[in-house]
């Protein structure tokens, strides 16, 4: 806690906003410690990359900041008020919305629904049981302006479980927006996707990242270096290395660690 | 009110076909007990209207209950109870019996919607045999006589059910308000949230939704119109009994509901009537029912697991292209 007051209103003087700050994070799993003291802040208006190794903690550290997982022992701050015991629906509401690994999507939702889905919860929608569907009408033209905006207008009415492999996590990534989250936390967004949707996605994400924080957890090193700003490597569950690319790259425990395992 | 199967379309628009067939079944519905004896056409729509509210759960929200039999049953010794010893009338002790289940939905949902799959039917099975002891024990139930003798009395003060065709129509009515009730759920925007939840729990959390609020209110909604029926049951057959209350009961409606067709409109519809009129056709016959349901539950899994009606929809030509 400490710690973290002491930090914000530094890089607030010498670089942008943070939003969410981890102090200290450390996560076991029956005596197998998956994450362990983790500081990381995330700065509105930057992409911030956890890169590391296969088993590094990085879906770990994804479930510690959204609260999927509780941690052992550490904080997590948003905007500067403690988040560490908030349950996990509730930290979603305060700002912090993530992705998944495989594709999170409600395949048989129409795409448009899926994206509805998410823009119905405020003003409470999601809670009338006594009115047609047809009330979330309403949410129509904001849903499509957020296809639009990925590309996905032309299949709003496909159910989402037939979109192809790289479509779905688009859509996935449209309706992570449309809570207009304060931090947006993205699982390996590009896993598994052909070289033309990474140039879509990067576009969504870097547009997306104009207004908000945003962590990715990504294995294609091209595609970290041209998106993010800063980059956070873990290896262990520890953190080996953190710095823009050129720093992190140059780094020779970094250079060893993934010609060891994974290059990338 | 056929095609809202896991709807893929914006459901809620129905169009002219769905209209058409709706009121033709109004209409069969309002000139059947002509034709069927109307004891029996009763007895399977409050069976049905038990199977649409158990499938409210298990369809559209995704889980699965075995201890429906407590808000059917109980509802009916509610209702029993206070038309018989209180005289109230039988609208108030149908609504009695409502709220009752209700409550002990929102009992038995707050215990259960922490576990998931076998293990939440495990928590609702074990509640409901405690409720099924509580029932043998409690003297307002009279054990294993049950409440007998239960009078139909005059609905509103005016109209006298002990008039066969009156009881038929008041029947009609509740059920067609229960099912309607089931449809605005399932179709409404809480609706969509739950098969949101059905279909990507996790996901629907990330979203922002408190998932177990959604879980337990869905529960309780069950539980009330699953009550509904029971309550109607006990005043048209004028008795509540223990077998309502049974695990045995819970089984049946599960039965009912997957050879229908689960999370569709009328696949429990279906299957609730298939279920008693087999009963009735084998209770004459010699041949055990327990082992023709047995065959026709194994049947169900191996061969349609879609069920009656899902079974019959998934073969339409596709029509998520309309809307």
């Amino acid at each position: 806690m400490t710690a973290a007051m002491a930090t914000a209103p530094e890089r607030a003087a010498t670089g942008p906003r943070v939003v969410l700050s981890a102090r200290g994070l450390r996560r076991d799993f029956a005596g197998f410690v998956a994450v362990n003291n983790v500081d990381l802040d995330i700065a509105h208006g930057t992409i911030h990359a956890l890169i590391g190794p296969n088993g590094a903690g990085k879906t770990t550290v994804f479930n510690l900041l959204t609260k999927f997982l509780a941690p052992t022992s550490g904080t997590i701050t948003l905007l500067g008020k403690d988040i560490t015991r908030t349950p996990p629906a509730k930290v979603a509401r305060l700002g912090v919305v993530r992705s998944f690994q495989i594709s999170a999507i409600f395949p048989h939702l129409s795409v448009l629904d899926n994206v509805r889905v998410a823009l119905q919860r405020p003003g409470g929608l999601g809670v009338q049981f006594w009115r047609s569907v047809s009330a979330l009408d309403a949410l129509t033209p904001r849903a499509m302006e957020l296809l639009e905006q990925v590309g996905l207008a032309d299949a709003r009415n496909r159910p989402a479980g037939d979109l192809s492999y790289g479509r779905k996590r688009v859509l996935e990534i449209a309706t992570t927006l449309a809570l207009d989250p304060k931090v947006l936390l993205l699982d390996e967004p590009m896993a598994g996707m052909g070289h033309e949707d990474v140039g879509t996605v990067s576009a969504i994400i870097r547009a997306a990242a104009s207004d908000r924080a945003v962590l990715m957890v990504e294995h294609n090193l091209d595609v970290v270096a041209d998106l993010c700003d800063w980059i956070t490597v873990l290896q262990r569950g520890e953190i080996l290395a953190a710095g823009d690319y050129a720093t992190v790259s140059s780094d020779e425990r970094v250079k060893v660690a993934y010609l060891g395992t994974d290059n990338g | 009110m056929t095609d809202l199967t896991l709807s893929r379309e914006s459901a809620g628009a129905a169009g002219p076909l769905q209209w058409a067939l709706l009121a033709l079944a109004i209409a069969a519905l309002l000139a059947a007990p002509f034709v069927v004896y109307p004891i029996f056409l009763m007895k399977i729509l409050c069976f049905a209207l038990f199977a649409c509210a158990f499938n409210l759960l298990l369809g559209y929200t995704g889980l699965l209950s075995f201890g429906h039999a407590t808000f059917f049953g109980g509802a009916a010794y509610f209702a029993a109870h206070a038309v018989k010893v209180w005289h109230w009338p039988p609208e108030a002790g149908i609504l009695l019996g409502v709220a009752g289940a209700a409550v002990l939905g929102l009992v038995m949902g707050f215990f259960a919607i922490r576990r998931q799959g076998i293990y939440f039917a495990m928590i609702t099975l074990a509640l409901a045999q405690m409720f099924y002891f509580f029932c043998v024990q409690a003297p307002f139930t009279h054990g294993e006589d049950g409440i007998q003798g239960v009078p139909r009395g005059e609905l509103l003060g005016f109209i006298s059910l002990h008039e066969p065709l009156n009881m038929y129509y008041f029947v009609v009515a509740v059920f067609l308000i229960g099912v309607f009730a089931v449809w605005r759920i399932v179709n409404s925007p809480f609706g969509m949230i739950l098969r949101s939840i059905r279909e990507n729990e996790g996901r629907a959390v990330s979203l922002g939704y408190s998932v177990a609020n959604y879980k337990l209110a869905a529960f309780v909604m069950s539980a009330a119109l699953a009550g509904l029926a029971g309550a109607l049951k006990a005043i048209v057959f004028q008795f509540a009994t223990l077998t309502d209350v049974t695990w045995q009961m819970s089984g049946e409606v599960i039965l009912m509901t997957l050879l229908g067709g689960i999370g569709t409109m009328i696949g429990p519809i279906v299957g609730a009537t298939l279920v008693v009129a087999l009963q009735n056709t084998l209770a004459t016959s010699g041949f055990p029912v327990t082992i023709a349901t047995g065959l026709i539950f194994m049947a169900c899994v191996l061969v349609f697991r879609r069920g009656i009606v899902g079974e019959i929809l998934a073969r339409l030509p596709e029509r998520h292209s309309k809307q």
